[in-house]
């Protein structure tokens, strides 16, 4: 505790610092256009990258960051999914419009889904987002007149982006719209998380007693972040309608829920980065080891899962950082 | 229509008597180390497995593998405990459940490199098979055994933690570890063997298992949800909460499916929801 700062001023310069651009973020996101030239064939690929990554972001932000452990979270993402495919079979497919009415549904649902959520802790706060998503998977399962059931939505096609942009079948518009608004969402999360509002989540992360002790409403805080976290979330679940013009239960099960949360784990939590950097090994091993032999995917995935949590506590990119922080010292 | 709701609640009874086997060792670990071992569904499906390789390969009778399930799970768990777990009791609790989650990943893709992705199935002695009349009610056989099993699992185990010193020494571990520790007890002794007695008994209710849901390599996920509700609902550490959420448990899912087969999970996830939003701690959590 001894460099925490002390006085008013201390701590504002202190979110000025982390929130001022390293040369680290600039390349990264300068080289998230190198599919476009160098990797044409796999631009569909990028984008399903893109919207895992968007996902993991929203993740990030209620476990890495608040501490809330969710196992439910694809619970948004497939609302926010079945929302867009809903408004698209309506008869309005216009994206930016779509995406923005999802999010503020999902949001919605979030915020009131919030106050069950900061009842619980512990087994029972794992038990009820995992419940949730299976419920929300169940019912959307029983629905079958509004979401297709197993089968599944065939839409019409979404609408240029900007009344511009073609959706093309090589998926340059897709991975563009993708990784635009996975920015987007970025910068919004990055916002959040270097503000006064950040650093209260990450003291009821810390210590979910000592918060209210001082005064801060952190019940209110959780709340509030969940619902962010939930419109995220459903953001890149309508960005997968929109760049498939098909929307499955699949966009619901536990297994979308485990896969992200796998994804961030892998990455490192409470970073951002971490989510994007796990969405895209996750994704890109996937398609590489599904290709030789699916069945044991899972192997591998269980494996370097065990091997993150024993040796690298705080991910690949934690790694990373304690190597290249070990050489400087 | 009465003898229909008594089928319903005897089928219902005996697959909650399973859940309970499957779950009550995850139960009291959870209750005394506070370890989330996700991978507790997965020692029921090596019980599975022994059992069906036992059959098939060496021509074991039935009743002789379930000891040897029971070993086997008992083995393993207190082999990764020794070595894997017990690394992780002070970690916090997303840690413990994505390495768990981890293993099960592996145990499946491990159970589907040596059995394939197939459904497993085995041929029960005579005696197991079909079922008889019983107060003018037709019961299956091999459910009327599973019953008769789980109770006497559940009477040795209450008298164990109730009558016997080994059981004090548990209970007192459980209400409050340092002062156990405090007294002189070898808490981590307490907490090998009891994690060996639960894997096994996971192992076991794998076995049993194989003839009422059938076995493949997904048992260890699938049977996660169930467990993970038996344990949440009937509270963390407590042998007779575990048992009225099994049974609980068992008889909506069974008469779920059966009276309104298209709501009949999502009534189960509604309940687990509501129990757990009211009471935290499950029906029978003390901390």
């Amino acid at each position: 505790m001894s460099n925490a700062p002390s006085t008013a001023a201390e701590p504002l310069a202190w979110l000025r610092q982390r929130s001022r651009w390293s040369v680290f973020e600039i390349v990264f996101w300068l080289a998230t256009l190198l599919p476009f030239y160098f990797f044409p064939t796999y631009l569909n690929l990028a984008s399903q990258v893109a919207i895992a990554a968007l996902f993991a972001v929203s993740v990030d932000l209620v476990l890495g960051y608040a501490g809330i452990v969710t196992l439910g979270h694809a619970m948004f993402f497939g609302l926010g999914a079945y929302t867009a495919a809903l408004i698209s079979q309506a008869g309005w497919s216009e994206p930016l419009t779509g995406l923005v009415l999802s999010a503020a549904f999902v949001g919605l649902v979030g915020y009131v889904v919030s106050f069950l959520i900061v009842r619980v802790q512990h087994l029972a706060l794992i038990m009820v987002t995992l419940g949730l998503g299976l419920l929300t998977y169940e019912l959307a399962n029983a629905m079958t007149w509004l979401t297709g059931g197993t089968d599944g939505l065939r839409l019409p096609r979404t609408w240029p982006v900007l009344g511009y942009f073609k959706f093309d079948l090589w998926g340059f518009t897709s991975y563009g719209y993708a990784l635009a608004i996975l920015l987007a969402g970025f910068l919004i999360s990055r916002r959040i998380v270097n503000s006064a509002f950040g650093l209260a989540l990450r003291g009821v992360r810390e210590n979910v007693r000592r918060m209210p002790a001082i005064g801060s409403e952190h019940r209110a805080h959780l709340r509030k972040i969940y619902a962010i976290s939930a419109a995220l979330a459903g953001v890149a679940g309508a960005i997968l309608t929109h760049t498939t013009s098909t929307v499955a239960l699949d966009v619901l099960s536990f297994e979308r829920s485990a896969d992200v949360v796998v994804m961030l784990i892998l990455g490192g939590t409470g970073r951002l980065y971490g989510a994007i950097l796990g969405a895209i090994i996750f994704l890109v091993a996937q398609d590489q080891l599904a290709g030789i032999n699916p069945q044991y995917w899972y192997f591998w995935i269980g494996l370097l899962l065990m091997v993150v949590v024993l040796f690298l506590p705080n991910g690949i990119l934690g790694g990373l950082e304690r190597l290249v922080r070990g050489r400087h010292d | 229509m009465i003898s229909n709701i008594a089928i319903v609640l005897f089928d219902g009874l005996a697959f909650g008597m399973l859940l309970f086997v499957l779950s009550v060792g995850l139960s009291v670990t959870l209750g005394l180390m506070n370890f989330i071992n996700l991978a507790h569904g997965a020692f029921g499906m090596l019980g599975g497995y022994v059992t069906v390789w036992l059959m098939r390969q060496l021509g074991f009778p039935f009743l002789l593998t379930l000891p040897a399930a029971f070993l086997a799970a008992a083995l393993l768990g207190v082999l990764l405990e020794r070595t894997l777990f017990r690394r992780l009791y002070g970690a916090g609790e997303l840690n413990q459940v994505l390495f768990t989650i981890g293993l099960v990943f592996v145990a499946a893709a491990v159970a589907t490199y040596f059995f394939g992705t197939a459904q497993q199935p085995i041929v029960l002695p005579r005696w197991l098979r079909g079922s008889t009349e019983v107060f003018g009610l037709l019961l299956g056989n091999y459910r009327m055994f599973l019953v008769a099993i789980s109770l006497a699992i559940t009477g040795l185990l209450f008298f164990t933690l109730e009558r016997t010193r080994f059981g004090a020494r548990i209970r007192a571990a459980v209400d409050n570890q340092r002062v156990a520790q405090g007294l002189g007890m070898d808490v981590e002794r307490i907490f090998a063997i009891t994690f060996a007695i639960g894997s096994g008994l996971a192992g076991l209710g794998g076995a049993l298992a194989i003839e009422i849901v059938g076995l493949d390599p997904s048992f260890g996920f699938h049977f996660l949800v169930y467990v993970l509700i038996v344990v949440s609902v009937g509270g963390l550490g407590s042998i007779a909460g575990s048992f009225a959420g099994a049974a609980l448990l068992g008889i909506g899912d069974v008469a779920g499916k059966y009276f309104m087969p298209e709501a009949g999970s999502f009534l189960i996830y509604l309940l687990l929801v509501a129990i757990l939003l009211v009471r935290p701690l499950g029906l029978f959590g003390k901390r």
